[in-house]
């Protein structure tokens, strides 16, 4: 179980792998015990603000004139992104198991926002690695991280980016495993996080599927998510894994996947190990993990969650990518329509919905996971306006 | 078998095995050879570590020497041709130490074989661990390369007995909680490392991470170890040397120090 087919496993050093398994055994002890679940339940909905609702996005499903789209609307629940029912979990987690201090990565700072946030509320001392030259595109995140309480290492190594703050992660993590939990901020890494996280990220496709039944009686036909590690993706894809809904995961097209500047390890990557577990990667052709790029910063990280791997190959889920363009457009687009700012990651998905909606019937119903919130990317599009990339 | 029969040999004369440590193509492929001639001087095993943009296990000084080598353009096939000049003029065992997915992309299979006909002797899989590596193992016994694995201060009894049953060559003991990097005492958690493992395994035990002096390893010797692995306090006289002669000069002198605290 510690695998999806071939992906997947606990490739680190000797150091981590006790800690791994010890987390193993006691997730595997809380993930059906009540008194667990039911603190949850209570912080998801008077803390995070759960259930988020599932919005007909009507002036957009009118311009487009194809298929009702649907907004899960996760930039509604508590720190504008999704993140939070995972740091929340692993945070209470972290706490029963009686470790003093949360440590994490962050790329865009939304994450270690969600995990102070977390920190703060169970009380945990919350260290968070972040690239240098992400502190300086997200300033905004940085103090609200610091306003919190949150301590913030920044990362020199490497490329100095999201990547190489996982690689500074662990290397605390395997300093300090005594009294510290790393609380990864994907379904990406060593075996049980790329579960763990994916199970309480699920709550996302669960509320999806109860208020579709109710609204529409019937299952959406499609649903699309945007995929960096892909832990908003897993999450509400999950729930409809055995079901017939079509299923489709957006990745970073970024400058264009022909010029090699994108994020899109699982429609261009190869199979690899990074950050613990084998999963699709961006990487040279002597395994050497590649530089990537997009527009939105949550999804500029090489590797992807092992399972979207293995849902790709099974081809239960299909990929594609968009480009950062097209997401921009769509930033606009579903702004404007909607008075709803989506996060440029989320708005990946959002632009290949539209695609997908014009050419589909008018009772088909399309569900977009709208990730998170765009007022962290607004400094990013009115720099695009200025320099002419796109005009409103 | 060369790396056995060192250690035997080294133990018949009183003496405690020094493994040290270097990275292949810093700063390029031609000095990293002359820089293991240095070495061979008073070295009893060879470990040549492969860059890698990712190496987690690996505290600031490794990091910078794989970032040096692969801003000058390493390639992984380098290191093949590293092995294969030194193997000219010396009978010295050598490891590769590497990260997994330089030798999965290869293909483990290819990988293990061209290591082995340059005249590689064992590798260490820094992020393999031996629950990962069924394949590596059966792989490696077949082309008869030594499989040296990690245990660290918090592996337990089942998994250290695991470990010992999946080593050849000798067991690499992490000294520390924490990366590579030199460090001036010897850790508590190394002393009681090298006690618990000493009854359990039937392997050579050697002990590594941060050790950069004689004290240092005169009282692993005296706790009992076999051997001492170093590595970053050459990766950096080789990162701060003024020019390869000096280099050279220094990584002599280094590797002599370090062997003398391990005569008994």
């Amino acid at each position: 179980m510690r695998k999806f087919g071939e992906f997947g496993g606990i490739y680190v050093p000797e150091t981590l792998m006790e800690p791994l398994i010890e987390l193993e055994r006691f997730y595997n002890e809380i993930k059906e015990d009540k008194v667990f679940n039911k603190e949850l339940e209570y912080y998801y909905r008077y803390f995070a603000g759960r259930p988020t609702p599932l919005y007909l996005a009507k002036n957009l499903t009118e311009k487009i004139g194809g298929a009702k789209i649907y907004l899960k609307r996760e930039d509604l629940v508590h720190g504008g992104a999704h993140k939070l029912n995972n740091t929340i979990a692993q945070a209470l987690l972290a706490k029963k198991m009686g470790k003093k201090r949360i440590i994490a990565e962050t790329g865009a700072g939304q994450h270690g926002t969600a995990t102070v946030m977390a920190g703060s509320l169970f009380k945990l001392k919350t260290e968070i690695y972040m690239g240098e030259e992400d502190i300086q595109r997200q300033k905004m995140n940085v103090f609200r991280m610091e306003l919190m309480g949150g301590i913030i290492h920044p990362v020199n190594s490497g490329s100095k980016t999201l990547k190489d703050a996982v690689n500074e992660a662990l290397r605390d993590w395997a300093a300090n495993v005594r009294d510290t939990h790393y609380l990864i901020g994907s379904v990406i890494g060593p075996h049980p996080y790329p579960t763990m996280i994916r199970d309480f990220q699920s709550i996302i496709g669960r509320e999806t599927r109860e208020a579709i039944l109710k609204d529409e009686g019937c299952l959406p036909d499609k649903i699309v998510a945007c995929v960096g590690g892909g832990s908003n993706a897993i999450g509400i894809f999950h729930p409809f894994l055995n079901d017939k809904v079509e299923l489709i995961g957006v990745e970073a097209g970024g400058n264009g996947i022909d010029t090699g500047k994108h994020s899109a390890s699982l429609c261009a990557g190869k199979k690899g190990v990074l950050h613990g577990s084998l999963t699709y990667l961006l990487q040279d052709e002597d395994g050497q993990v590649t530089q990537t790029s997009s527009i939105a910063p949550g999804l500029d990280y090489p590797g992807v969650g092992p399972e979207h791997s293995f849902l790709k190959d099974e081809g239960r889920v299909k990929y594609t990518a968009v480009d950062d363009k097209k997401a921009l457009e769509a930033f606009l687009i579903l702004s404007k329509e909607e008075g709803i700012i989506p996060a440029l990651e989320s708005a990946h998905a959002v632009a290949f919905a539209i695609e997908l909606a014009k050419n589909m019937d008018k009772d088909e119903k399309i569900v977009v996971c709208l990730s998170g919130r765009g007022d962290k990317d607004v400094d990013i599009v009115k720099n695009s306006i200025d320099r002419g990339v796109i005009t409103i | 078998m060369r790396i056995s029969e060192k250690i035997s040999e080294s133990k018949e004369r009183n003496e405690g095995v020094l493994v040290s440590f270097i990275i292949a193509g810093d700063p390029d492929k031609e000095d990293t050879i002359e820089y293991l001639y240095a070495l061979d001087e008073s070295s009893d095993i060879i470990e040549l570590g492969i860059p890698f943009s990712d190496p987690v296990a690996d505290g600031r000084t490794i990091q910078e020497g794989y970032v040096r080598a692969l801003k000058n353009g390493f390639k992984v096939s380098d290191v093949f041709d590293i092995v294969k000049k030194f193997r000219e003029r010396s009978d010295t065992p050598i490891v590769l130490m590497t990260y997994y997915n330089i030798v999965y992309i290869r293909g483990l299979e290819k990988f293990l074989k061209e290591a082995k006909s340059v005249g590689v002797d064992g590798l260490i899989v820094v992020d393999l661990p031996v629950e990962e590596g069924k394949e590596y193992i059966k792989c490696c016994k077949n082309l008869d390369l030594d499989t040296i694995f990690l245990i660290a201060p918090n592996t337990s009894r089942d998994r250290i007995v695991d470990i010992d049953n999946s080593t050849t060559g000798f067991i690499y003991l992490i000294s520390l909680y924490g990366t590579t990097g030199v460090r001036n005492t010897v850790s508590n958690e190394a002393l009681e490392l090298l006690k618990r493992t000493k009854d359990i395994c039937r392997n050579p035990l050697f002990v590594g991470f941060g050790i950069s002096n004689q004290e240092q390893v005169a009282s692993l010797v005296k706790a009992g170890t076999d051997g001492v692995v170093v590595g970053s306090t050459f990766v950096d006289l080789i990162g701060s040397g003024k020019n390869k002669e000096d280099v050279i000069l220094k990584l002599k002198e280094k590797a002599k120090e370090l062997k003398s605290a391990l005569y008994l």
